[in-house]
């Protein structure tokens, strides 16, 4: 009974405006759901019926096809160990360096601290662009290879302020009741202090991972051994290009034919590429709020 | 003056002392973090000198010929830079006109629901389309619209939106908000639930209504959020993303879809005009650098000297 009785104090007019308020978030929900069950529910109809008629829950006509065909795939299954390969390495480098940083940026006796701090707010602002560091890339010979991907975006200032505030929130007393001299500031940080600070890797691991998992620019400029490309390259040509990887439709006779497959193939494509990040992502859930709040304290 | 330089030095020596105590820090905390910067950012910077030459990948940035802001000028006198700036600038200004309020309302709206178990499955909801990838999500856009199409079978029409420049800007901009605003709510709706609860409970005993309870309570609690979110997005209007634009690109839109970065893309990487593109994407970052320091400034005087 109590919530209805917090309810109860709205007036009329508060009780409308609530009310339309609450019918357009319900739009928006809907809004949101409605393509990715159409999707879900299209990437298993016949391509001649899907073409012609759309979708239909007349299960006769319903196949498995296009998931056949795409787990066949050999170039579907390398872009998703490339992908799992550069998102965990970067993810770890990243938020290893950038919870390293941090610690001194927190706290108040670091010396340096000021003319660090310039360095790093510089590059929020200002940067060579992209064919500067391109050439940079090509010059260190790390066309091709993951480092390219990787290493440039490893250390976030961004995300290294969210740290650095997160840290600060943190009781000094830690650091005192552990009695850290100069000496043993390694042994404190990854013994006393990550520890404390689950939340926060969560989240920055989090961001980095679906950062790099999601993105493709860097790997289109800099990977075009067709080995090397992630997930997200190999979804780009079926998705974006219409370029089916080969063998996905060759087998068929007419031209016709081979484009229903190849639009159908794209629903199937969809799903499987994207249910790896939807499944983990409500286990993530609870850290979103803190992460982010820790973050937008002005430090 | 004698005893100011004796107070410098004794600063320098103290500083020494600090510096060898904790050498640890200066070596395995800022170290790596530091490389990375100064290989990744701060040299990259030094390769700009291209955007002034006419640069040869034989005789290297220091050897190629030095030709002033040739570049410049020819990016400034043709006729495709007026469109380039305009289709950026209406792209990301209309961008923040529609999307930026979104998260607000989405926000003031979750924070309204009673029921924890109904909110966190809307928020649930409301989130997930943040981890589609924007490759994923533009395949989802051209499906839709695509002439046989779920929206062309629902309209009984043919129409190839894709092929629309006066189409693509609603598509980009809709489909971002589809995607983003759930997500951009989480900073508000965090700042709400730390609004004090009394507080509220006073308003409404006060018989406020919700315009005033939402101008007494709601909008002070996330206020500075809303403010420090305003001038990151409109400090950042030059620097709207490539990864988006470029997806959704076909060449038929190309008249309102082709902005600055993706311009830098072709005439630097695809073509191969190194020195051209840098100047292009040199000219875009000093706007972009003037922007911010600029909304950093009227927002600070419309905000009582609070910027960022």
């Amino acid at each position: 009974m109590k919530r209805k009785g917090r309810f109860a104090r709205y007036s009329l007019q508060d009780k409308a405006m609530l009310g339309i308020g609450f019918f357009l978030l319900g739009l928006f929900v809907i809004a949101i759901v409605i393509p990715m069950i159409y999707i879900i529910v299209a990437s298993f109809i016949d391509p001649v019926t899907l073409q012609n008629k759309g979708i239909t829950f007349d299960f006769s006509k319903w196949t498995l096809t296009a998931y056949r065909r795409v787990l066949a795939n050999q170039q579907i299954w390398v872009g998703f160990k490339n992908a799992v390969l550069y998102s965990v390495v970067f993810t770890v480098i990243s938020v290893l360096v950038t919870m390293l940083a941090a610690y001194p940026m927190s706290r108040a006796d670091f010396r340096g601290k000021k003319l660090f701090n310039v360095i790093f707010m510089i590059t929020m602002f200002f940067g060579g662009g992209l064919i500067p560091t391109y050439l940079l890339i090509s010059k260190m010979n790390l066309l091709n290879s993951m480092w390219a991907v990787i290493l440039p975006g490893a250390f976030n200032v961004w995300n290294m302020i969210v740290a650095r505030t997160y840290y600060q929130g943190i009781p000094e007393e830690l650091r005192e009741a552990a009695d850290v001299d100069g000496a043993n500031e390694l042994v404190f940080f990854f013994k006393i202090l990550l520890p404390v600070c689950t939340p926060i890797i969560a989240t920055l691991a989090l961001w980095q991972f679906v950062g790099m998992w999601n993105g493709y620019f860097d790997a289109m400029i800099y990977l075009d051994d067709a080995a090397k490309q992630p997930l997200q390259l190999v979804l780009r040509s079926i998705l974006i290009q219409n370029k089916p990887e080969s063998g996905m439709i060759s087998d068929m006779q007419s031209t016709a034919q081979r484009a229903q497959l190849a639009e159908l193939l794209k629903y199937a494509t969809i799903i499987i590429s994207s249910l790896p990040l939807l499944v983990m992502y409500p286990f993530f859930q609870k850290y979103f709020d803190s992460g982010i709040m820790a973050g937008s304290v002005k430090g | 003056m004698a005893e100011s330089k004796v107070k410098k030095k004794a600063g320098l020596h103290n500083g020494l002392v600090y510096v060898t105590q904790h050498w640890q820090l200066y070596v395995f905390f800022m170290l790596p973090a530091l490389a990375l910067t100064i290989i990744f950012k701060y040299i990259p910077m030094g390769g700009i000198l291209i955007a002034f030459e006419r640069y040869n990948p034989i005789r290297g940035i220091l050897g190629s010929k030095w030709v002033g802001l040739m570049h410049f000028k020819r990016f400034l006198s043709s006729p495709d830079f007026i469109s380039y700036l305009a289709n950026t600038l209406k792209l990301s200004v209309f961008g923040m006109l529609w999307g930026f309020p979104v998260p607000i309302i989405l926000a003031f709206l979750l924070n309204r629901i009673e029921r924890t178990g109904v909110k966190k499955k809307v928020q649930m909801v409301l989130y997930m389309p943040n981890f589609i990838s924007v490759i994923v999500l533009c395949g989802i856009v051209r499906i839709l619209l695509s002439v046989t199409g779920p929206v062309n079978l629902l309209l009984h029409s043919q129409i190839n939106f894709m092929t629309m420049p006066e189409a693509w800007r609603t598509i980009y901009i809709a489909s971002g908000i589809w995607q983003g605003a759930g997500w951009g709510s989480i900073i508000y709706t965090a700042a709400l639930s730390n609004a004090s609860i009394e507080l509220k409970e006073a308003a409404v005993i006060d018989g406020a209504n919700i315009f005033q309870q939402i101008k007494a309570v709601e909008w002070p609690a996330i206020k500075s959020m809303v403010i420090i979110q305003f001038i990151m997005q409109a400090g950042n209007i030059m620097s709207i993303g490539f990864e988006k634009a470029y997806a959704l690109q076909t060449d038929l839109n190309l008249a309102s879809s082709e902005i600055i970065s993706t311009y830098v893309y072709k005439k630097g990487l695809i073509d191969g005009d190194y020195s051209f593109s840098t100047a292009v994407g040199l000219f875009n970052t000093v706007i972009n650098v003037i922007l911010l320091v600029a909304v950093n400034k009227i927002v600070a005087r419309m905000n009582e000297g609070q910027g960022l």
